[in-house]
């Protein structure tokens, strides 16, 4: 089904959409798909969206014993559980993102197949998702925070903010990039598993910036380690959050805001690549599913 | 119906709704689905031939107008669904080009867009949306929609206690409520009992003489050739004939 907004009387070829921007077209669709995919998701569910606060605060809970309190990380960090969960959910957001709008393409097969619709649809539609579901993590996040005396400062929000739209972006295109080569490879699957591992622990959730300094210097490898788009979102989400929970002598990273202005162009370059990937390979989709 | 070719003065209605030129499409068979069984591939392409092509249509053309139906007839193979995926934009051609004037519906398969979990008025909602509709203009149609598919008890059921036949009779009534200028229709005419056959029928030639353009693809010569003016007989990819649809019927009744 193609919707063509062009006059009557002009031709087009169908099936040639203007990728995300058609998307945005067609933004009630992907409300409707967006709550078909939280029905489906907790169908039969008694707890049902429920689940997306259970499972961070028991992934908060092990992780705030096994490297807060084993591991002594509360001694060195103050307000550690704030510390921990703010760079938990920013990289729960991204998984969730970034692994769901790989398995949009082939999870949606049916459509795909048999309707012509914009399909960077269904990537977008994986990011609203994923966004229904980091907003209760942030609502804990916001109060767990406000219990150790949370006091941010306006730039601290904004770059929370701005955390978020990296995050957001950097997500889309990787999404898209997997999304359309998911199709032809299924291998893309598995490969996506490991970048989410690497990005994981390679941003700083586990353990502070000044770790990676100590280990690594501040030359090549330090700049390399904070090209990582997620890094900056972390060390955003870090200041948003934390920092207007301790006394302010916790070093800062250096250039924290330019940095993340930087992995936001990265992010955006992320999302210029998949993009054009995704409609190179999108004519092919319908015979490979 | 006009059934010639264009003339050479064209007004703006005369303009067809779709147009078909030299169009081809092959397909690689026995796809590799992991880059494992491609990079052994790699390595074996000497020993097995590395390509299995198969050519699905091959300079294909024709026009359709306003208020035409045409009928796409051949046997299993022809490439008649592969046309009709083309048209709709779902697959993307390999030579030649299709253009289409205007909003298409393809009912390529009722009910695609269906989700066993959801209820039926749930469906009616997304299934219009992803059809082109917006939530204004379903609410209007909702009660159309409803009262067309003779299913109002069960429209808040969820879809996968449904029957085959309910399914089907709301995934029909919403897509012949949609209001495009193109309708693709493939084989989905044997929707339900032969009361509720009748209704669909009847609403195809209401769209017809609406002025909508229509392709057909059905194996009930029977029906096609009541419905439908105008047939394109194919075989094996390629146009055999394309005139009345009496003629092309008989023709593929030879054939068998």
């Amino acid at each position: 089904m193609t919707t063509v907004s062009a006059g009557d009387d002009v031709f087009v070829r169908p099936g040639r959409g203007a990728g995300l921007v058609d998307v945005f077209r067609r933004r009630y669709l992907v409300k409707l798909l967006v709550r078909k995919e939280l029905r489906v998701r907790y169908r039969g569910s008694v707890l049902g969206l429920l689940w997306s606060y259970v499972k961070p605060a028991v992934q908060f809970l092990v992780f705030y014993f096994a490297v807060g309190v084993f591991l002594k990380m509360n001694d060195s960090v103050e307000n550690f559980s704030v510390y921990l969960f703010s760079g938990i959910v920013a990289v729960n957001f991204f998984s969730e993102a970034f692994g769901n709008a790989t398995r949009s393409i082939v999870g949606n097969s049916a459509l795909v197949k048999k309707i012509y619709l914009p399909r960077e649809l269904f990537p977008v539609s994986s990011l609203w998702v994923a966004m229904v579901h980091f907003f209760p993590q942030l609502l804990v996040l916001l109060v767990g925070a406000a219990i150790v005396g949370w006091r941010p400062t306006p730039m601290q929000l904004a770059g929370a903010v701005l955390g978020m739209v990296i995050i957001m972006v950097f997500a889309l295109g990787l999404g898209l990039l997997f999304g359309a080569v998911n199709v032809l490879f299924r291998d893309a699957e598995n490969i996506v598993d490991l970048i989410l591992m690497v990005v994981t622990w390679l941003s700083p959730v586990l353990y502070q910036w000044t770790n990676v300094t100590d280990a690594l210097g501040d030359g090549l490898a330090w700049r390399i380690y904070q090209a990582n788009p997620m890094t900056a979102a972390v060390n955003l989400f870090h200041w948003g959050f934390w920092y207007g929970t301790t006394d302010g002598t916790a070093p800062l990273p250096p250039d924290l805001l330019v940095m993340g202005l930087v992995s936001l162009g990265i992010a955006v370059a992320f999302l210029v690549v998949g993009q054009v990937v995704f409609r190179r390979l999108d004519g092919r989709f319908a015979q490979e599913l | 119906m006009n059934m010639t070719s264009p003339t050479a003065t064209q007004t703006q209605t005369d303009l067809p709704r779709i147009v078909v030129s030299e169009l081809g499409k092959t397909f690689v068979l026995n796809h590799t689905h992991t880059l494992k069984d491609r990079i052994v591939k790699m390595f074996r392409r000497s020993a097995t031939p590395s390509k299995n092509v198969f050519t699905a249509l091959k300079d294909v053309g024709f026009e359709v107008r306003d208020g035409e139906a045409v009928a796409l007839l051949g046997l299993n193979g022809s490439g008649k669904s592969t046309l009709l995926k083309l048209i709709s934009g779902v697959m993307a051609p390999d030579q030649g080009e299709i253009l289409v004037r205007g909003k298409i519906a393809g009912l390529i398969e009722v009910g695609a867009g269906f989700h066993p979990d959801l209820t039926g008025r749930e469906n009616v909602f997304l299934n219009a949306a992803i059809l082109g509709m917006s939530e204004e203009q379903t609410k209007a149609k909702f009660d159309e929609i409803v009262e067309f598919s003779e299913i109002a008890d069960f429209i808040d059921t969820e879809v996968k206690f449904y029957s085959s036949g309910m399914f089907l009779r709301l995934a029909f009534a919403v897509a012949v409520h949609t209001d495009p200028d193109i309708f693709l229709v493939d084989e989905i005419l044997a929707v339900g009992d032969e009361p509720f056959q009748k209704k669909c029928l009847a609403r195809i030639r209401e769209l017809k003489a609406s002025g909508k353009a229509l392709v057909i693809v059905s194996h009930d010569l029977d029906m096609v050739s009541k419905l439908c003016d105008r047939a394109i007989l194919l075989r094996h990819g390629v146009v055999v004939s394309d005139g009345p649809s009496a003629e092309a019927v008989a023709a593929l009744r030879g054939e068998n």
